[in-house]
């Protein structure tokens, strides 16, 4: 497994502050190769899907703990496509309740994770999307 | 591979009991396999007396049991209302606010960013209105209120003020704490809004102020809790927040303060976690370094001043969304551990907090935790009934050897204030919470029902009740917010506004009472942050990685 060449931006939407598991996965996916941008904290959903557009990155991960999940990646979805981004896969961390994690998917999310998988298990499903 | 982590993930999960755990603690002191006199090598001394290793108080909780105090608010001010007068009439003995994004953040209800977040993670405070909802019925001077505030906590404070004002309770009567401590915003909890430098002029002022005006009133709770929650160990948790306490001092001392008085009102707020002892000895050191480091270096005498004080939460991110229940028995055992500790006040927090705000239910049976623990188990009759034991006095001699040196460490690279700008603490948590969960996720950490003792049938209907956020609670804000907007006087609302944004250019101007003269007028929260914004511009925020 090797996510060498990728460029993966992660991003904190929203106002919360907690960025333990934005930086843990940042860690874990630049020790397993691959070139990560990290926003820092409280940005807008435009603004997030303009840098990864600008960036030509090769994936987008939301970090969100708040509870806005649903409201916040639907506005990423919205803003990646109206800047052509929309086929840039879109991963989303946090703590999401399971009935929401099915509403993730259906939005277009291609990863849902929470604080209990593993590390590996989560860099391991991003590889195989972008493999 | 399977993304829900509560189903089998196709790994043979271990079902054995794990093998024995390591002989040092978490933060990497060496555990003996039995403590002897010859390792207990200090005389804790007394309780009451400098320095404080076996407590602050002579008479421990003999004269006074630590307040019971329960995080909470959400949605509404009329919702948290109602649950604090829950909360109240079960016996809990202080309120501490919850408040939600965009108050912490400085954005009203209606702005752009505060979009979704209304109500969220805590209840929304944007104006004077929305204070006095949330204390309707509640006499404050009956009642200590502890405000989980930073970024926005000289506003908070001033609108508490206010509320007091209105209401004609004298501010001296006026018991309760802000956190107002920024520097770990930068490091761990993100709610910071200003420059460093400034940041630390407002906390200052609220300080002086509030010693004068609020003299029972702690206007700073200086905090390791999150930087724990985010990764840390317990003695990082205690050197990067005494090293911050050190960093307030200093500035305290620049703007004029007498540190025999002002340190009185310094207070501490730290997580439990489950290292029993480890905990204990925590509190034992980090009280017995910050009376050494304020006597030996400020030559504070006063030994009121010389006293370490300190809030406590149970649980975090010591809690699993697996097999919730197990989070009662985890908090019961923390609960324990602050009060060996010597802690002042206790929240524990509730069974479904890893993945929910608490229901009635989970709120009732943390608070009942406490009960048990102050009422029926005896530990709290005698105090610090640990101390002298050979392994206890060993473990609190070798957190104060380490917590020092993690001190020495900052005070190396350059202080707290810059380690901060620099981003370097920020690294070094976010290197250390990779490690933590790289442990965990190999069962090296055993944490059960999670890495280890699995249920692989567990389902959500497991979890019991399901806290359901009324949807109606955001709407119910911005409406007052608006009614408030449109029925206040404008002319003196701009007016008050215009003399808080001209004392912040004078750099010897407190700018506490301008914040109080606002909050008279209903100008919001995010009124005074933007016109502060204007001439101090925002942190700029190192990646830290």
């Amino acid at each position: 497994m090797s996510l060498m060449g990728k460029r993966i931006l992660i991003a904190k939407p929203g106002l919360d502050g907690h960025d333990v598991g934005a930086k843990v996965i940042a860690l874990a996916l630049r020790d397993a190769g691959a070139e990560v941008i990290y926003t820092g904290l409280r940005k807008a959903p435009d603004f997030i899907a303009n840098v990864a557009v600008e960036e030509d990155v090769d994936a987008v991960g939301l970090s969100i703990l708040s509870g806005s999940h649903l409201e916040l990646v639907a506005e990423t979805v919205r803003q990646l496509q109206a800047l052509d981004g929309g086929a840039i896969p879109l991963f989303v961390g946090g703590t999401i309740p399971a009935d929401d994690q099915a509403a993730l998917k259906d939005a277009g999310v291609k990863g849902v994770f929470t604080a209990d998988m593993k590390i590996e298990e989560v860099v391991a499903a991003i590889d195989a999307v972008l493999a | 591979m399977s993304d829900n982590a509560y189903k089998d993930d196709g790994q043979a999960e271990v079902a054995a009991a794990p093998a024995m755990p390591s002989s040092t603690t978490p933060s990497g002191i060496e555990i003996p396999q039995v403590a002897t006199a010859d390792m207990a090598r200090n005389d804790p001394g007394s309780p009451g007396e400098y320095p404080f290793t076996r407590g602050i108080f002579p008479n421990g909780y003999r004269g006074r049991l630590w307040t019971i105090r329960q995080y909470s608010g959400f949605g509404s001010a009329e919702e948290t209302n109602q649950r604090y007068r829950f909360l109240l009439q079960r016996g809990q003995t202080g309120l501490s606010v919850a408040l939600d994004l965009p108050t912490q953040c400085g954005y009203d209800p209606i702005d752009a960013m505060a979009r979704s977040e209304v109500g969220k993670v805590g209840v929304s405070i944007a104006t004077l209105a929305d204070m006095e909802t949330l204390f309707d019925g509640i006499d404050l001077a009956g009642i200590s209120t502890s405000f989980t505030i930073n970024g926005t906590a000289p506003m908070i404070y001033a609108m508490y003020l206010a509320a007091a004002d209105k209401k004609g309770v004298p501010r001296e009567s006026l018991t309760g704490t802000i956190q107002n401590d920024i520097l770990k915003e930068y490091v761990a909890r993100g709610t910071w809004i200003f420059p460093v430098r400034p940041s630390l002029r407002l906390i200052a002022d609220s300080i002086l102020f509030s010693n004068d005006a609020t003299p029972r009133f702690n206007p700073i709770s200086i905090a390791g809790a999150h930087v724990r929650d985010a990764g840390s160990t317990a003695v990082e948790e205690m050197g990067f927040t005494l090293a911050n306490g050190l960093a307030y001092v200093d500035e305290m001392l620049r703007r004029g303060g007498d540190v025999n008085r002002f340190a009185k009102r310094l207070s501490f707020f730290f997580y439990v976690h489950m290292d029993f002892f480890e905990e204990i000895c925590k509190f034992r050191a980090g009280r017995r370094v910050w009376a050494r480091l304020l006597h030996d270096r400020y030559g504070v005498t006063d030994p009121k001043a010389l006293m370490f004080r300190f809030g406590v939460v149970c649980g975090g991110s010591s809690l699993t969304a697996a097999q919730p229940y197990n989070n009662i028995v985890r908090v019961g055992i923390e609960n324990m551990a602050a009060v060996f500790g010597g802690a002042q006040s206790i929240f524990t927090c509730a069974y479904d907090e890893a993945y929910q705000i608490p229901t009635e239910f989970s709120a009732e049976t943390a608070l009942r935790t406490q009960q048990v623990v102050a009422y029926e188990s005896g530990i709290s009759k005698t105090v610090d009934p640990l101390g002298g034991s050979y392994y206890v006095e060993y473990l609190t001699d070798q957190m104060d050897l380490e917590i020092s040196k993690v001190i020495a460490e900052i005070e190396d690279y350059g202080g707290a204030e810059k380690a901060i700008e620099d981003g370097y603490l920020q690294s070094r948590i976010a290197r250390r919470a990779l490690e933590r969960k790289l442990q965990t996720d190999a069962g090296e950490r055993v944490v059960v029902g999670q890495n280890h003792f699995r249920r692989e049938d567990e389902s959500a209907s497991d979890f019991g009740e399901v806290f359901k956020l009324d949807a109606e609670a955001a709407g119910q804000t911005i409406e007052r917010f608006n009614k408030v907007r449109a029925t206040r006087d404008g002319a003196a609302a701009a007016a008050s506004l215009r003399r808080l944004s001209d004392a912040a250019l004078r750099e010897d101007a407190n700018l506490i009472p301008y914040m109080i003269d606002c909050a008279h007028a209903y100008v919001s929260i995010g009124e005074m942050v933007d016109a502060l914004k204007a001439h101090w511009g925002e942190f700029q925020e190192p990646v830290g990685l």
